[in-house]
């Protein structure tokens, strides 16, 4: 476990930087997060982390391709707001787990 | 007379048609299986088809002899199941009522779902392995290459037995070396993973042995399109690879029947209580083998230590008893490394492979995680077990739920 200062406070964060607490976020905290991996986060961006995290509280496995299914973003927008890893960063700032892939 | 259907007699509703037939009371419960192929395919084998390793005798047996005689045995395409009236509508109109209800309809192969795969190159350049058809194809193919770029891709998660992919570029490694080409064929597999394996553990063992056989990887790699005249692969991020032959796990997807029954998730598996394996939507429909959405591997070995927690729990139900057996989400698999090796993964939903042994009483044991000639010959008695032992719902000397004895804890 680490520990990370996103909007003014110190969190615990996985290995791979993912928040421990999911009740720690905040769009500041999901901002903060962003900056770090040089992005800039629009409504749009907060539209997906919004479902994202409605998503997850079912406790169903998000896919990318649920996502693109949403009616928010197709896959290829998910792809253009969260370059080199949709469904990772998206999830990592939305404050939820890592996706697990399930095997 | 009080009735149990069973929607698919494949591994799942095979094993549970003769659990049940086992235990209930004929004069007070009539089981029946439905089923839309006469043939049983033997799915693990198509792995070994493309190297002709199996023929297609060696894969496929009548249904009809895996189902005891005193079980109602239709064959009939299913149309949908009304769960809120109790019936299952079959093809042609004719109507089943249940009391209980068993899912076991698995999962199958929509190449139609990705632009381009069943396209002019389909079953020429373009293969997957998990019918038999294409495998028979792959087989042909494969008996007149000579050598050129070999790309193994994957579409999409989730998709059945996800080590199958991982043991076909490792035969393939070993086929084309017996053959004297392996210099000439560059082999490389493509996942939208990150990595080989979901596990951590397992991605490292796995990735070690893929590099010690010169196969490359490219992980995070989601196909968007296959370009047929370009012959490539193209992600949704606009990356691209260049293939001579292509083999391909097309999305899985659960049955359409499911989806007209309104039953299923936006894949059409069926969402279930992972630890009851009890559909979340209703109280009498159970869900066994692919067709369920429970976050663990999709996996004969899944489906047959399933059955037995299903099995408690619709006595359970079935008695107004609560449901007191939980799945834990065990899998088991062989996974065959070419040259005569295998190797051994053993886990559930919370633990992940770990190496160690895996004791398994008069034959064992196995290593885990371990590339070994032993781990071969199991996979090797797979068949036998699975044609004799699996499907009547026979026990196996390993326990349903997983367990650490053997298992070594990694930092
Ligand atoms: C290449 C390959 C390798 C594999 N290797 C392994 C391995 O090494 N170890 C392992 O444990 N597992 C392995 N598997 C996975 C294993 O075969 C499956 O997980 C298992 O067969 C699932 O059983 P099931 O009963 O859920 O589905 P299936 O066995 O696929 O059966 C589903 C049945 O439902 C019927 N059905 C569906 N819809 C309808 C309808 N509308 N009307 C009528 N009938 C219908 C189908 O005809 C079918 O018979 C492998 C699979 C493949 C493809």
């Amino acid at each position: 476990m680490a520990q990370k200062t996103y909007s003014g406070k110190t969190l615990e964060v996985t290995n791979e930087g993912y928040l421990v607490n999911q009740a720690d976020w905040s769009k500041e905290v999901a901002a903060d997060m962003a900056k770090e991996i040089g992005m800039e986060l629009t409504p749009k961006h907060y539209e997906v982390l919004e479902y994202l995290r409605k998503e997850n509280a079912t406790g169903i496995p998000l896919t990318i391709r649920k996502v693109g299914k949403s009616g928010i973003v197709d896959i290829k927008g998910l792809y253009d707001l969260f370059p080199g890893g949709p469904l990772k960063f998206s999830s990592k700032l939305a404050g939820i787990p890592k996706p697990v892939s399930c095997v | 007379m009080r009735q149990i259907v069973i929607l698919g007699a494949g591994t799942a509703g095979t094993m549970m048609a003769n659990k049940l037939y086992k235990s209930l009371n004929s004069g007070e419960w009539r089981i029946t299986v439905v089923d839309q192929h006469k043939t049983h395919y033997y799915q693990p084998g198509f792995l070994f088809i493309p190297f002709g390793i199996y023929k297609k005798e060696d894969v496929i047996k009548p249904k009809a002899d895996f189902i005891p005689s005193g079980v109602n045995l239709i064959f009939s395409s299913i149309d949908r199941i009304e769960a809120n009236s109790n019936k299952v509508f079959l093809e042609g109109g004719k109507v089943l009522n249940y009391d209980y209800l068993i899912i076991a309809s698995g999962t199958k192969t929509c190449p139609e779902e990705t632009p381009g795969m069943k396209d002019k190159l389909w079953y020429k350049e373009i293969f997957d392995f998990y019918t038999i058809d294409g495998a028979l194809a792959l087989q042909n193919f494969f008996k007149y290459w000579e050598g050129g770029k070999l790309v193994m891709a994957i579409t999409e998660l989730p998709y059945k037995c996800p080590v199958a992919p991982l043991e076909f570029v490792f035969l393939a490694d070993a086929y084309f070396t017996e053959k004297g080409i392996r210099d000439k064929v560059d082999i490389t597999y493509v996942t939208p993973m990150s990595g080989a394996f979901t596990k951590p553990i397992a991605t490292k063992m796995l990735s070690e042995l893929l590099k010690e056989k010169n196969i490359k990887v490219v992980p995070d790699f989601y196909i968007e399109h296959i370009d047929n005249d370009e012959k490539k692969i193209v992600s949704y991020d606009n990356q691209e690879i260049d293939f001579d032959v292509l083999t391909i796990v097309p999305m899985n997807m659960g049955d359409k029947m499911i989806e007209r029954s309104g039953l299923g998730d936006d894949m059409n598996f069926v969402p279930t209580n992972k630890e009851t394996l009890r559909s979340d939507a209703f109280e009498n429909i159970f869900v066994l083998g692919d067709a369920s959405n429970i976050p663990t591997s999709k996996a004969g070995s899944v489906a047959h230590f399933a059955a037995e927690i299903l099995f408690e729990n619709l006595m359970s139900a079935i008695e107004g008893r609560p449901l007191y057996a939980k799945f834990d989400g065990h899998a088991n698999c062989y996974i065959e490394t070419g040259f005569g090796k295998g190797a051994l993964i053993d886990f559930n939903y919370t633990t992940e492979p770990l190496p160690g042994t895996f004791p398994l009483p008069g034959i064992g044991p196995f290593g885990l995680l371990e590339n070994t000639k032993m781990n071969h010959y199991g996979k090797v008695m797979f068949r036998w077990i699975y044609w004799h032992i699996l499907l009547k719902g026979k026990e196996l000397p390993v326990e349903p739920l997983m367990s650490m004895a053997g298992k070594k804890t990694v930092n």
